[in-house]
């Protein structure tokens, strides 16, 4: 069904046209990422992978499928825990070793690109990612760069309980020195991982679990070696111009849905794909609430101090004087996420919450009492 | 994993008395053999102290004891020449004098922040970097500053750097707890303890990939890593000695085990206070060293480095040594023992080689105070220099965030944006 949606009312806007024959190609994200990867290990001898079982695994979430075989061991790094699969408390443990080692190779020249089972894991080594990574180049003036990727799934996905189900963006995003990418769409994933890796600055890649399975048509453009997305550039998903909304990973796929379901109700919603949380592309995002007025962001996080706050800031404080309604945030609950599947379904924000809340924004509903 | 013959060697056997008083050329750099000293509690400290552990059961032997028997039969008794000698006693000098002077400088009001100073464990630093070349790396804590010196950074750009100045070695932007120069190959400049130790693994698997996987001739730089006793504490060394060891990567970890963490001293907080037999858990030679004295410090270094440099792989060096000073120039330093310190200032490093080269005659007390008093004209014109140079402009506050500014990473002719010549400047203006 999503595929349906997707042919219909897809045109992206500044880029140029692309005729979504019924003979385009189809990939999987986890395809994207896994054909991102390999054009750049073959492209450039200095870039190799680390994490834990990317290798004779063939990847936690078989992302880096085939690599191992095809660039063997020396460059597709099982980090030592991979003996200890089974036990669960112990995955966690060696993240602050390879993460920091991961910064010392970029600090050579070599191109690491991290795996992280989920980016859970990485508060294990944020002290690396943070204080090695990202303040590095300032800390040297200029003379130590370090063009490292960090990458892995983000995000809540089926019934993984609190501790694996955090959104990291809002974290990493409010960290200068950090370029923080998350991509939605197969052509994301493949044009902005390809950024990442040729980018001589640290980036931290939140993917989520859920989307590695989900195929999207894409391009001859698309699928070139050569092909890059910019980074600090947001996509216009769908036009449109009663109400704004802003999403990113996930939440973009339950933006379409809802603005789907608007549309039926005479509302056209614009939705835009963040694909860069850091740097935000604050000029398209105020661009199109100066033309639609309204603005409502979405995601995944805990609500305070994340992402839509930031935007809502944004759009506050550049195209105050355009706003016809106040700006509507939608969040995960501000809770840790809980087991229980209904629990979970009220915990992260659905379809529903959406467009309820791109009506109120249009004034077409009674308002709701904002939740606790 | 094989250790490289009998340079490494903890006979079990060997009784304790191999150690001290029979090899008259080095019985003074031995100090005494005080088995007690007193700390906050009473711990057994005396093994630790002593050095022939006797209550443990594998006593230590000091390397240098078995290389000097090998030498006493070769021609020269010496383990230096004399310009070796004067290298090692003018980096020590000028270690010593740096952080002499930035204490002054602290307490005039001219250096800020927290700063950590060096001295009495200039051994160790001159020691083991004068045995690398340029392009091998050197990673460090804190306590950085005698490292990024005998590293090859100039005096005048540390001692800007520590003014704040824009004529630092990091253009004032590091501080005293980050030195980075990539022209001498120094990476840091750590605060937490233990950051600088995966990195400085990584760099070591950054020479040994670019030997094996790019195959670029000649990739065979050394990565040390210099840490204290504290950080081996933290799970950041074991998680590191375990990947190192098990890719064999050209990197020597050296302990400054100088005792005490800020107040916390070594033997309250670890359980086998001793280090060196961490080496050995892990597939790697340990090995215990006297670090207040150069020549024993430098005979270990070489064979260390050397061992990394064929590919061997890593070494875990304990260099037993103290800091004169308190743990920053904000450290009241009230909890060590007073006679703790004056015993390990009868072992000041710089004194005991200054002996050395008098009693070997290979040098005269003039060039000696020669060489003092040239360390002396060139602190006071790096001195100088910071003061006069100017502070940090106010644009040069949002440059080098990144290395890619723009954060669009390709450009429209297909080059990196920051390949463009005016990269540096920042996007936002203040």
């Amino acid at each position: 069904m999503l595929r349906a949606i997707r042919h219909k009312n897809i045109l992206p806007a500044f880029s140029a046209f692309r005729a979504f024959s019924s003979s385009a190609k189809e990939m999987t994200v986890r395809e994207a990422l896994n054909s991102a990867l390999d054009e750049e290990m073959s492209a450039d001898p200095k870039v190799f992978l680390m994490g834990e079982e990317v290798g004779e695994y063939q990847g936690a979430y078989k992302i880096t499928k085939g690599l191992l075989d095809k660039y063997g061991p020396e460059r597709v790094l099982d980090t030592p825990i991979t003996e200890e699969m089974a036990l669960i408390c112990l995955l966690n443990i060696l993240q602050a070793g390879f993460t920091g080692i991961g910064v010392g190779a970029a600090y050579y020249g070599l191109r690491p690109v991290v795996e992280f089972m989920t980016f859970n894991f990485s508060m294990q080594a944020i002290d690396h990612i943070i204080n090695s990574a990202a303040k590095s180049n300032y800390m040297s003036a200029g003379q130590i760069s370090v063009p490292i990727v960090f990458r892995g799934p983000n995000g809540a996905a089926a019934g993984v309980g609190a501790q694996h189900s955090q959104c990291y963006a809002a974290w990493y995003a409010s960290c200068p020195g950090l370029k923080v990418l998350s991509p939605y769409s197969s052509e994301d994933a493949r044009g902005l991982l390809k950024a990442a890796i040729r980018d001589p600055d640290p980036v931290v890649f939140l993917e989520n679990e859920l989307l590695y399975g989900e195929s999207f048509p894409v391009s001859a453009e698309v699928l070139d070696s050569s092909f890059c997305l910019p980074i600090g550039k947001a996509k216009i998903e769908r036009e449109g111009k009663d109400v704004t909304i802003t999403a990113f990973s996930k939440m973009v796929g339950y933006a379409l849905k809802a603005a789907e379901i608007l549309a039926k109700e005479g509302i056209s919603a614009e939705v835009i794909n963040l694909r860069s949380i850091r740097p935000l592309d604050r000029s398209t995002i105020n661009a199109s609430v100066r033309k639609t007025n309204r603005l409502v962001t979405v995601e995944e996080g805990f609500p305070q101090h994340g992402v839509g706050a930031e935007i809502c800031t944004s759009v506050i404080e550049e195209s105050f004087g355009y706003l016809d309604a106040p700006v509507e945030r939608i969040a995960g609950a501000d809770v840790p996420m809980p087991y229980a599947a209904n629990l979970e379904r009220m915990a992260v924000p659905q379809v529903e919450d959406i467009v309820r809340a791109a009506k109120r924004a249009c004034y077409r509903s009674v308002p709701l009492a904002a939740t606790a | 994993m094989s250790l490289s013959a009998t340079k490494f060697v903890h006979p079990i056997t060997a009784p304790p008395s191999t150690r001290s008083s029979d090899k008259p050329l080095f019985s003074t750099f031995f100090g005494s053999n005080h088995t007690k000293l007193r700390f906050n509690k009473p711990i057994v400290a005396a093994q630790r102290r002593s050095s022939s552990a006797a209550s443990t059961s594998s006593p230590v032997v000091a390397v240098s004891d078995v290389v000097k028997e090998k030498k006493l039969k070769s021609a020269s008794n010496l383990l230096i020449t004399k310009e070796e000698g004067l290298v090692l006693y003018e980096d020590m000098i000028l270690g010593r004098f740096f952080e002499d002077m930035c204490a002054q400088m602290y307490y005039r009001g001219k250096m800020f922040g927290f700063v950590h100073l060096y001295n009495g464990q200039e051994a160790v630093s001159t020691g083991f970097i004068k045995f690398l070349k340029k392009e091998d790396y050197v990673v460090s804590t804190y306590r950085d500053h005698v490292h990024a010196l005998s590293k090859g950074v100039p005096a005048r750009e540390v001692m800007s750097e520590l003014f704040g100045k824009a004529t630092g070695c990091c253009r004032g932007q590091g501080g005293s707890m980050h030195m980075f120069s990539k022209q001498h190959n120094l990476l840091g400049g750590f605060a937490f303890i233990g950051e600088g130790i995966p990195v400085a693994t990584g760099a070591a698997f950054s020479s040994k990939y670019r030997r094996e996987v790019l195959k670029e001739p000649g990739a065979d730089e050394v990565t040390l890593a210099f840490f204290g006793d504290g950080t081996c504490n933290n799970g950041q060394f074991y998680e590191c000695l375990n990947m190192a060891a098990l890719w064999k990567l050209p990197i020597v970890f050296v302990v400054e085990n100088n005792l005490w963490a800020i107040g916390m001293s070594h033997l309250r907080a670890t359980s086998d206070p001793q280090i060196w037999k961490k080496g050995p858990a892990f597939g790697m030679p340990g090995i215990h060293v006297d670090g207040m004295d150069v020549l024993k410090v430098r005979e270990v270094a070489k064979e260390a480095i050397e061992r990394a440099r064929r590919g061997e792989g890593p070494t875990l060096v304990e260099c037993e040594t103290y800091r004169f000073r308190g743990h920053s120039l904000a450290d009241p330093d009230e909890l060590r023992d007073p006679a703790e310190k004056a015993h390990y200032a009868g072992r000041d490093p710089i004194t005991a080689l200054k002996k050395y080269l008098f009693d070997n005659k290979l040098a005269s007390e003039q060039e000696l105070k020669a060489i003092d008093k040239k360390i002396e004209e060139l602190l006071d014109e790096a001195v100088e220099f910071a003061d006069e140079s100017p502070l940090p402009p106010r644009s040069q506050l949002l440059e080098n965030v990144f290395a890619d500014p723009k954060g669009f990473g390709i450009g429209p002719d297909g080059k990196y944006r920051c390949e463009d010549p005016k990269f540096t400047q920042g996007t936002a203006h203040v």
